[in-house]
Parts: C-alpha cells; sequence; structure tokens
C-alpha cells in the first residue's frame, strides 16, 4: 500500500496547476480521494468538523448495503432461467448464470455514466462527484435482465446528461438519475420493460424453448390480471423467488439493506417507515371500496409486490431529491407511498406506480420542504408575540 | 420632409432575420410553445402549421398596423382578435379545401392558431407601435423563427420516433431495425418535445452568452 501512496505522490505535481497534465486534474483527483482519505482539513475558523465521512464513503456504504440485493438477484435470474426452460437448477449454476447475465448491465451502467460525469467534471473544471457510484449500482437492479445494453447506455447518457447535469451535477438533480433511466426505459421502449416474457432471461429471443404453460408472469402482473389466488406463497414473495427486475424481488434482501442504511445513518428511517405506511394506508382505502379482486388483495401484500420494498429503501431516501425537513420527510414519505398503490392498481396502463410516484413526488419535495419552514417560522412568530 | 425608407433597408432586414435567432420567439420570447409540442411528431404538419402561422401573423400584423391610429386602446385585444380569428378561419377553410389530409393530422390545431402566444405577442408588441410594412416584415421573421424551432424539433421526433423523414423509411432503408435498433417510444409523446426545445434553447445559449437570463 505505501508504494501506491508513494506513486500518486509522485505523480501528483503533475496533476497541479502548471503541470503536464493539468487538464486532468478532476480526474486524478477523483482518484486519489478514492484510494486515501483526503488529507484536508477545515480552515481554522468557524465551528465545522471535517471528518473522514465525506461523500465518497456515503456513497460506498449505499453500494454495499445493495450487494444483498444484487447478489440475490443474480442468484434469482439464474434460477428462473433453469425454471422456465426446464434446465437441472442449482444453486451455483444458477448464481453463474445471473452473474454473467447481470455484470454487462453494471458494466455498461458504470462506463457510461461515470463517462458522462469524468467529462463534464472535466470541462467544467470541477471535482469529479461520486453521487453516480450508487445510481450506477442502482440502475442494473431496477431494469429487466434482458434489455438490451444500447438501450440501458442511451437512456443512462440521457438522464445523466439532461436529468442530472445540465441542473449543475450531483446534488443539484430534481429527479432521482437511477428512476430517470427506467422511466426513460419505460417510455421509450415499452416492448422491454413491460409485459410477461420480459423478465426472464433468454425469455424473448427463444420463446419457442420454453416449457409448456410457463408465463413468466409477475406476481404484479397476475395481479392486475385479477388472478389474487394464484399468487406465490407470502414466503417466496418476501424472500424474493419470483421473476421481476434484477434486484427489487427480494424483500428480505432489500431490508438487509435498510439495516445497514439505517444503522449508519445514511438513509432516513422517516421516509422509509412513511413510504410504508402510505402505501399500507392507501391499501386499506382500497380494501374499504374492494371493487374488484386486486383492490381486495390485503394492504400489507402490496409491499412485498414488485419494486415496493425497493422504492422505498433505496430510491425515495436519496438524499438529494427527498425532503430535507424532518417533518417534510414524514409527508414526502407518505404520499409517495400512497401514489404508488394508487398508480398501481387504479391504472392499468402503470402496472406498476412505485417509479412514477417517486418520480412525481421528487418534484414536490421543495414544495413540500417551503411550506414545513413557512409553517415553522410562523408558529415561532407566534411565540414571541405571546411572550411580548 | 423625410426621406423615403426603402423597402429592404437594414433596420428592416434585421426585422426578417432577428427573430430566426437572438430574438426567437420559441427560444428566447418563450411564445407558441404549446402549438410546438402538439404538431412536431411529424416533419409534414409541422411545415404547414409554420406556413398557416406565417399567413395569419404576418397579414393580422398588417391590418392592426393600419388600423393602430383608429382603435381605441381599451377594447384593442378584442379588435385584435376579431383579425386574427377572421385569418385563422381563412386559413382553415382553405387547408380543408386543398390539403385536406394534413387539416386531419393538425386536427384542432389550426384553430388554435388564434390562441398562440406569438401572434397576440407580435400584435402587441410590435404592429401597435409600428407601420404596416415593418409589421409584415416582423411577422413573417417571427413565424419563420417558429417555424425553424418547429422543423428542428419534428425532424428529430420523425426521425427518432417513427425512424422516417417525411413519411420515407430511412431507419428501414439504412436496414437499423435487423441490428436490434428501435423506435424511441418517447419521441412521440410531447414530453419529448418540450426536452427537445430545452436542448435548443441551451445549445443557442451556448453558442451566443448574451441570450443567458440573469436571475
Amino acid at each position: 500500500m505505501k508504494l501506491l501512496r508513494n506513486y500518486i505522490d509522485k505523480i501528483k505535481p503533475n496533476f497541479e496547476k502548471g503541470g503536464k497534465f493539468e487538464k486532468l486534474h478532476s480526474t486524478f483527483d477523483a482518484f486519489e480521494t478514492f484510494l486515501y482519505v483526503p488529507d484536508t482539513v477545515t480552515k481554522p475558523k468557524g465551528s465545522h468538523i471535517r471528518d473522514t465521512m465525506d461523500m465518497k464513503r456515503a456513497m460506498i456504504i449505499v453500494v454495499i448495503a445493495l450487494v444483498p440485493s444484487l447478489l440475490f438477484g443474480m442468484w434469482n435470474v439464474g434460477h428462473w432461467h433453469a425454471e422456465a426452460f426446464g434446465q437441472e437448477s442449482s444453486f451455483w449454476p444458477n448464481f453463474w448464470y445471473g452473474f454473467l447475465r447481470v455484470l454487462p448491465l453494471i458494466i455498461v451502467s458504470y462506463v457510461v455514466g461515470l463517462g458522462i460525469e469524468f467529462a463534464v467534471a472535466q470541462m467544467r473544471g470541477h471535482e469529479v462527484n461520486e453521487g453516480y457510484l450508487v445510481s450506477g449500482m442502482l440502475i442494473p437492479l431496477i431494469v429487466p435482465v434482458d434489455v438490451p445494453l444500447w438501450m440501458l447506455a442511451l437512456a443512462i447518457a440521457f438522464a445523466v446528461i439532461l436529468g442530472k447535469e445540465v441542473f449543475g451535477g450531483t446534488g443539484m438533480n430534481i429527479l432521482n438519475p437511477a428512476l430517470t433511466v427506467r422511466a426513460f426505459l419505460f417510455f421509450a421502449y415499452p416492448g422491454w420493460m413491460s409485459g410477461d416474457s420480459v423478465w426472464i432471461s433468454g425469455m424473448t429471443k427463444h420463446a419457442s424453448e420454453l416449457i409448456d404453460g410457463f408465463s413468466g408472469a409477475t406476481p404484479l402482473a397476475e395481479a392486475a390480471a385479477g388472478n389474487v389466488g394464484s399468487l406465490p406463497s407470502i414466503f417466496d414473495m418476501f424472500m424474493g423467488i419470483i421473476p421481476g427486475s434484477v434486484g427489487e424481488t427480494s424483500v428480505l434482501a432489500i431490508l438487509i439493506g435498510a439495516v445497514i442504511l439505517i444503522w449508519t445513518g445514511i438513509a432516513s428511517w422517516k421516509t422509509m417507515l412513511a413510504m410504508f405506511a402510505g402505501g399500507l394506508f392507501m391499501g386499506l382505502i382500497l380494501n374499504a371500496f374492494a371493487a374488484n379482486p386486486y383492490m381486495e388483495l390485503p394492504a400489507w401484500e402490496h409491499l412485498f409486490l414488485g419494486g415496493f420494498a425497493f422504492g422505498a429503501v433505496f430510491m425515495v431516501t436519496d438524499p438529494v431529491t427527498s425532503a430535507q425537513t424532518e417533518r417534510g420527510k414524514w409527508i414526502y414519505g407518505f404520499l409517495t407511498g400512497l401514489f404508488a398503490i394508487l398508480i398501481r392498481v387504479l391504472n392499468p396502463a402503470y402496472p406498476e406506480g412505485v417509479m412514477l410516484a417517486i418520480l412525481l413526488m421528487n418534484v414536490f419535495a421543495p414544495l413540500i420542504d417551503h411550506y414545513v419552514i413557512e409553517a415553522n417560522i410562523k408558529k415561532r412568530l407566534k411565540r414571541i408575540k405571546v411572550k411580548a | 420632409m423625410k426621406e423615403k425608407e426603402p423597402l429592404f433597408s437594414t433596420k428592416n432586414l434585421k426585422l426578417l432575420t432577428n427573430p430566426l435567432n437572438e430574438d426567437n420567439p420559441i427560444t428566447v420570447q418563450v411564445l407558441g410553445i404549446c402549438s410546438a409540442l402538439a404538431i412536431t411528431v411529424k416533419l409534414e404538419p409541422a411545415i404547414v402549421m409554420t406556413f398557416s402561422v406565417m399567413a395569419v401573423l404576418a397579414v393580422s400584423n398588417m391590418v392592426i398596423s393600419m388600423l393602430r391610429n383608429l382603435i381605441p386602446p381599451r377594447i384593442r385585444i378584442i379588435v385584435q382578435l376579431t383579425v386574427i380569428a377572421a385569418m385563422v378561419i381563412l386559413v382553415d377553410q382553405l387547408l380543408k379545401a386543398y390539403a385536406y389530409d394534413v387539416s386531419k393530422q393538425l386536427s384542432v390545431f389550426v384553430g388554435l392558431i388564434i390562441t398562440n402566444c406569438i401572434i397576440m405577442g407580435r400584435l402587441e408588441a410590435f404592429a401597435m407601435t409600428n407601420k404596416p410594412w415593418p409589421s409584415f416584415l416582423d411577422g413573417i421573421g417571427n413565424s419563420a423563427g417558429y417555424g425553424i424551432i418547429l422543423v428542428i424539433v419534428a425532424f428529430f421526433r420523425e426521425l427518432l420516433g417513427s425512424g422516417e423523414v417525411f413519411g420515407f423509411p430511412v431507419i428501414e432503408k439504412i436496414g437499423l431495425y435487423n441490428i436490434g435498433y428501435e423506435d424511441n417510444g418517447l419521441m412521440i409523446l410531447p414530453p419529448m418535445a418540450l426536452m427537445l426545445v430545452g436542448v435548443i434553447i441551451w445549445v443557442q445559449r451556448s453558442k451566443n452568452k448574451e441570450l443567458i437570463e440573469e436571475n
């Protein structure tokens, strides 16, 4: 390790002002701070404490929290492929197959996304922002495994440039970049993003080799079609042994991630809890109406279906796009959950409402914050008047 | 007596060319966005729409300019609307008579030229205070500026959204579909027009820094 440090110190002057590679300063800086804790400290004025928990480290923890979902997703991809084509199904071959299928998604995600981030940072002379480390891991987890790579690359370029960089980069974006990618794919190439055959690897291309009677429909699609009786067992849905986007299926793996995020204090438990509460609340309202079998589905089962848990833990809590005030987080999370279930059940055009609900509430988050702050100011002004 | 100004003096030419770039009605004045979203899915309707707006705007600009000293200020909007409405009905009838298919595609949007903000905006801002000939040129210039943006947006939306240019299947002829290319469904949806207009604004502002608004 000492060797690496020495090497970095040796080549560092080249990237400083006046050095040979001055133009590549941002890139160098990104790698240096990625490998080592930065040695900059706060100037001795003011009371700010700078510790080693910079954005890069915060982001890495989120990526670690995503690993259980990712590993499970890989196994799940292999499992359903074997199931669909009637092949022998055992743990390691399944996992290996899934790994080979998911790896290209991850590589494309990071190469395209980070490539644009580096280029833009270089152009503007900024430091490279680390926000994409998380987005880049989220993106492969929320798309169907069979999505063509060029579409994914296009969607990522769109989301990173028009969804993020035009607003000023990490921390300035209004919409969650990973969900922008998904929304772009969803509207641009609906044939690859919804339906019964996109969730299982190889199913669209080799439809004729499927074993008889295999449908590939996700539980969500089954429920939307009114076949509430044929849903998988709660255990399967909790464990995640159901077809779906790569990382969204396993509630268990997502909960492990949630524990890591809450324990390290990176994501807000308030937002998560509020989203689950909102979803539950809307589910209960729909149960009260119960106009069709889908509306009669027990409210708590909704939380296991589709991408609800994944959205609640990893998407809605994105510190940039969520509400910032403490009371705002409750409102924001609650409304997201509410809209997610509302869209999911009542709008047949959009089988999964979580993505749209989160993007919608992303837009409203600053407004919520604004009114929470206004209300607080009013409350405190009143207190002054009472005293005087 | 003042010397007579030539028909195409530099000042008058400016009226024609300015709206094409630094005073563009869509990207700089931000007028007429609604119709830019609605009729830019394909190139043909976009071009027909451009000429319709051009006819309406140029003539009503001129008429209002002729009447400008007669119109009582308090009812000027009503008078302007009457002139515009008369022109729009004329254009609509002509389209129905000679270009029925396109007229069908444009559907209500021909009628809605009446509410196109560019027209009211130019009448108020220019024709009410200028002579007929410059007003006429201003009308042509502004609708051309409007048309340029419409055509750019429609070109990309038609090419990427349906793989065609003027209805000619370009993408299919090149053979891109065979290697897995697919049309982008988002391009057909109105939000994409807004994003494309946004991108044009971005490109234009980064080329011409003077246009960047202070806020």
